[in-house]
């Protein structure tokens, strides 16, 4: 097989695409290019991310979305099935039930994010202490998450959400207390299978501090899987805030919360099945597009799939 | 030096193990009880009370103490069993608790039932068909599963089939025509009425328990599938399987014989710890269907914050959750073959 | 000249693969009788898919087709699953390679040796217990009572594949194909177990297919040796003859065999050549 001289890349698309790469940056950019083809090539995924993507914009521009104020109350209208006036009808003080839906995607956007927020950290740091560390470290943080762990995670979120009373912010701290653990333990498995590496050795020899190690090595290669297993858990987390609000804890009405209406609706339920139905399919649809988001990336990231 | 067999240092480990989370267990449910923004003694004495009433109920409370000294207290009143008298009822917790948990074992056993009697022929047919629709099927069903809101899929249920349909009985555990008829022996209501032959009692029992008991147990069911599935996979693509063909025995017999008697361990573990899970489900769903059992009791001490009822009953799910663990681990250990022989 | 059991004309086994069909087995043809036949060849030859595409285990991705396959003048091509069982294991048995993944791990090995025998005849269990028993002191198994009860992971490897050959021959079949029966053994082992089959296949007047890796082990031990190369026949060989060896695999192999006692300063390395690949084309 002759050899020849590499060509030129005539267009992006080219550079893009072209098994002869000439640069780091065009190797990462290849690998964002492939990843985004091979994402956009899982229709579920995909399905996932619009609707995700809705959920945003509907957060961000509420007002733009919504019909109605969604806490005014109209008492002549209360329990009115859907119509054209209000898409999906009115509680049981007239208000409207789409625009509650619309400004309740901010309180659903606001616990997933704050949650993830608050979560990642921690769990990397624990996990990546306990994995690299070792000894006596490892032993007493994975005590801890293990403790953690053995409770189910919705009724300790109860327990920190009774004991810290009712509220947005109460709620986001309780569930982000029981999202760490399997964080940590994700990290941790991460290091360890680092850890042993021969770079992560030459790396040591030369001197580099534990926190150098820690930072510049370690955590790129558990970020990625976290990133992950965050996605994935968001579906976890959006359905406890809506069981908090089923039950009572979390925001407090007149906060259009999803799980908040579903119960409130329960009393109605009977006679006006959209008060209760609608709510908790939001909480469903939004529940299932993290879930496919989740599910398309993990396949992305899984070195396992077959090229 | 003391030579202990291994079995008895592995087993030792094993216990001082669980021993230390139960300890961790105790911290935690210590420190959430103590975590709380209200004042225990202004709860009890209200805010006129005089500084000399408010410093005799601190004292009794025990307060004033070093938190080690109130962690010690706390310790030996759990193993005591005293978890302090419940708001509600005016009753000791630990009563409450023991007469209302019958209720749920009831619904989580109905639920299992359910979960694994569907699930696991679901799972092993799947894995036999092993063609892409039966895959794409099962990964769908345990997609909609882990999406759903739990109550809110009872509250469905309740209006499908109690309000449209008629196939339920609605919520609570009997008609209320029928409660109170039949004398608690077991606490468990099929057997109760079954017993004492009270037949009417009976069908009422069973058409308010199928409805919440299926919704519980849906989402157990599509994981209990999807692992029966993968387990038997695993199972099918072994050399034995193909001797049991080759012997010429029929292709049921190949199945259930001999492929999937070598899944029965995991498959008794994983049903093991689902069961836990299901009190998790319990919580909402006794919630929704009014069922009087422990999830119902939980949640409404949350509504009222009786803090003490709270903590008891998350400290029992904990020592529940544990338990169920150690116990699947064990069973693991005592049924895999290869550690039978040393 | 023994009675022809199995006869089989130009067999040929494609695996439907995403990436287009892979052929495994090419144009194989072979005639046996009350005999000892050896399929030798190299991993990925395709002698194992011929023994399993006699008996048709393959799996559902494989297409088996062929001009003939006979047994018993009854041809096995066309015929419906259910008899397919019926023929499997009383009439062609199979004998794999390694009993630690061979045999049931759950079940004791006397229980899956009765089930060989109650799957075909209407006994009663105990009767099916005793047979078995028999069939393991026949294996040359001491204290085959106290065995019966015992389980796969408690036996050697030795033990195993006599385990397995009793399970097999218990139905008293006509064919047994042995698939590697002693590659997972011991050598000090192997020679036992392979003049127990010896005896067996002989005493009873089975014909037998010995598939195998190991030239040297066939050549005293078959009455003829099909040497397989890339899915298909390059040579076929009297037992005890392979000085007779034509085709230049076949020589290279020989070849490249250790000797003892051979002034030899290296042992001379396989040379592939790619004709040796090409297509032979169907037989007559």
């Amino acid at each position: 097989m002759t050899h020849t001289l590499p060509t030129r890349p005539r267009s992006w698309r080219d550079w893009l695409t072209t098994p002869e790469i000439t640069s780091s940056r065009q190797a990462s950019a290849q690998r964002i290019y492939w990843g985004f083809v091979d994402f956009f090539g899982n229709p579920l995924a995909v399905v996932g991310l619009v609707i995700v993507l809705a959920l945003i914009a509907m957060a961000a521009f509420a007002p733009v979305f919504a019909t109605h104020d969604p806490i005014a109350q109209d008492l002549r209208n209360a329990l009115s099935p859907p119509s054209a006036e209000h898409w999906f009808g009115t509680d049981d003080l007239g208000r409207d039930i789409y625009s509650r839906i619309v400004y309740g995607s901010r309180i659903t956007l606001y616990i997933v994010v704050l949650v993830s927020i608050i979560v990642a950290p921690i769990g990397l740091v624990i996990g990546m202490a306990s994995g690299y560390f070792g000894g006596w470290v490892d032993r007493v943080l994975m005590r801890v998450t293990d403790i953690f762990l053995s409770f189910p995670s919705l009724i300790l979120a109860l327990a920190f959400a009774a004991a810290l009373g009712p509220g947005l912010e109460n709620a986001v701290i309780a569930i982000a207390l029981t999202a760490w653990p399997p964080i940590a333990r994700l990290a941790r498995a991460e290091t360890l299978t680092v850890r042993g590496a021969d770079y992560i050795a030459a790396a040591r020899l030369s001197g580099a501090s534990p926190l150098k190690m820690l930072m510049g090595y370690i955590l790129p290669m558990c970020v990625p899987s976290v990133i992950v297993r965050i996605t994935l858990n968001m579906s976890g987390i959006i359905l406890t805030a809506a069981s908090l609000g089923f039950l009572g804890l979390g925001a407090q009405p007149p906060s259009p919360e999803w799980g908040a209406m579903t119960s409130a609706g329960r009393r109605f339920m009977i006679d006006s099945w959209w008060v209760v139905t609608m709510p908790g399919s939001a909480i469903l649809i939004v529940a299932l597009a993290f879930n496919l988001f989740g599910d398309g990336l993990r396949d992305l990231f899984d070195p396992r799939r077959g090229s | 030096m003391l030579r202990l067999r291994p079995q008895v240092l592995s087993g030792g480990a094993f216990v001082a193990s669980i021993l230390v989370t139960l300890f961790g267990l105790l911290v935690l449910t210590f420190i959430i009880g103590r975590m709380m923004p209200v004042d225990p003694v202004l709860a009890i004495v209200g805010d006129e009370a005089p500084q000399s009433t408010y410093d005799r109920v601190y004292q009794q409370l025990g307060l004033d103490q070093p938190l080690y000294v109130q962690f010690f207290r706390f310790v030996s009143d759990v193993l005591r069993g005293d978890f302090g008298v419940a708001l509600i009822t005016g009753r000791p917790v630990i009563e409450d608790i023991i007469r209302v948990f019958p209720a749920t074992i009831e619904l989580g056993t109905v639920a299992i039932l359910i979960g694994a009697g569907l699930g696991v022929p679901l799972g092993v047919a799947a894995a036999v068909r092993r063609d892409r629709i039966s895959d794409h099927l099962i990964r769908f069903f345990s997609l909609i599963a882990y999406s759903t809101p739990v109550f809110w899929l009872g509250l469905m249920g309740l209006l499908v089939f109690y309000a449209y349909l008629g196939w339920s009985g609605g919520t609570g555990r009997v008609e209320i025509f029928y409660t109170g008829i039949v004398q608690p022996i077991t606490g468990f209501l099929l057997i109760d009425s079954a017993a004492t032959g009270q037949w009417d009692v009976f069908m009422s029992a069973l058409r308010n328990i199928w409805l919440p008991a299926l919704v519980l147990g849906l989402s157990s069911m599509a994981y209990i599938a999807r692992m029966t599935r993968s387990f038997m996979l695993e199972q099918m693509g072994q050399e034995y399987v193909l001797t049991a063909r080759i012997k010429g025995l029929p292709e049921k017999t190949v199945v259930w014989r001999h492929a999937f008697r070598n899944i029965r361990v995991q498959l008794v573990t994983i049903i093991a710890l689902t069961y836990g899970g299901l009190l998790e489900g319990a919580v909402l769903i006794e919630t929704v269907f009014s069922w009087p059992g422990f999830g119902s009791y939980l949640t409404s001490n949350l509504m009222i914050g009786d803090m003490n009822a709270v903590m008891a009953c998350t400290l029992l799910v904990g020592l529940i959750f544990i338990g169920l663990n150690a116990v699947s681990d064990v069973l693991y250990r005592v049924f895999d073959p290869r550690t039978r022989t040393a | 000249m023994t009675d022809t059991l199995l006869s089989v004309r130009n067999l040929n086994v494609e695996y439907l693969s995403s990436r287009g069909p892979m052929h495994a087995v090419r144009n194989v043809s072979l005639d046996l009788g009350r005999e000892k036949v050896a399929i030798v060849g190299e991993s990925g030859s395709g002698k194992s898919t011929v023994g399993r595409a006699l008996v048709r285990l393959l799996p559902p991705i494989a297409r088996i087709t062929a001009d003939r396959l006979d047994f018993e003048g009854q041809s096995l091509l066309a015929l419906r699953d259910k008899r397919m069982q019926d023929i499997r294991g009383r009439r062609i048995s199979m004998i794999l390679q390694d009993p630690k993944y061979s045999l049931n791990p759950v079940m004791s090995v006397g229980e899956q040796i009765s089930e060989a025998y109650l799957a075909h005849y209407s006994v009663g269990r105990a009767e099916a217990r005793r047979r078995a028993i028999e069939q393991l002191a026949a294996v040359q198994i001491r204290d085959p009572e106290h065995v019966y009860g015992l389980y796969p992971h408690e036996v050697s490897g030795g033990m195993g594949q006599r385990i397995m050959i009793a399970m097999m021959l218990i139905p008293e079949p006509s064919i047994i194909i042995a698939d590697e029966p002693t590659s997972a053994l011991d050598v000090t082992v192997r020679l036992q177990v392979l003049a127990l089959l010896d005896d067996l296949v002989r005493q009873r007047g089975i014909g037998l297919i010995f598939i195998s890796h190991d030239l040297n082990l066939v050549q005293s031990f078959c009455d003829r040796v099909l040497i397989m190369y890339a899915g298909q026949v390059v040579e076929t060989l009297r037992g005890g003859e392979l000085g007779a060896a034509r085709h230049p695999y076949t020589k290279g192999l020989l070849a490249s065999l250790p000797r003892i006692g051979a002034r030899q300063k290296r042992l001379p390395v396989l040379d592939r050549r790619p004709e040796w690949a090409a297509d032979l084309g169907a037989a007559s």
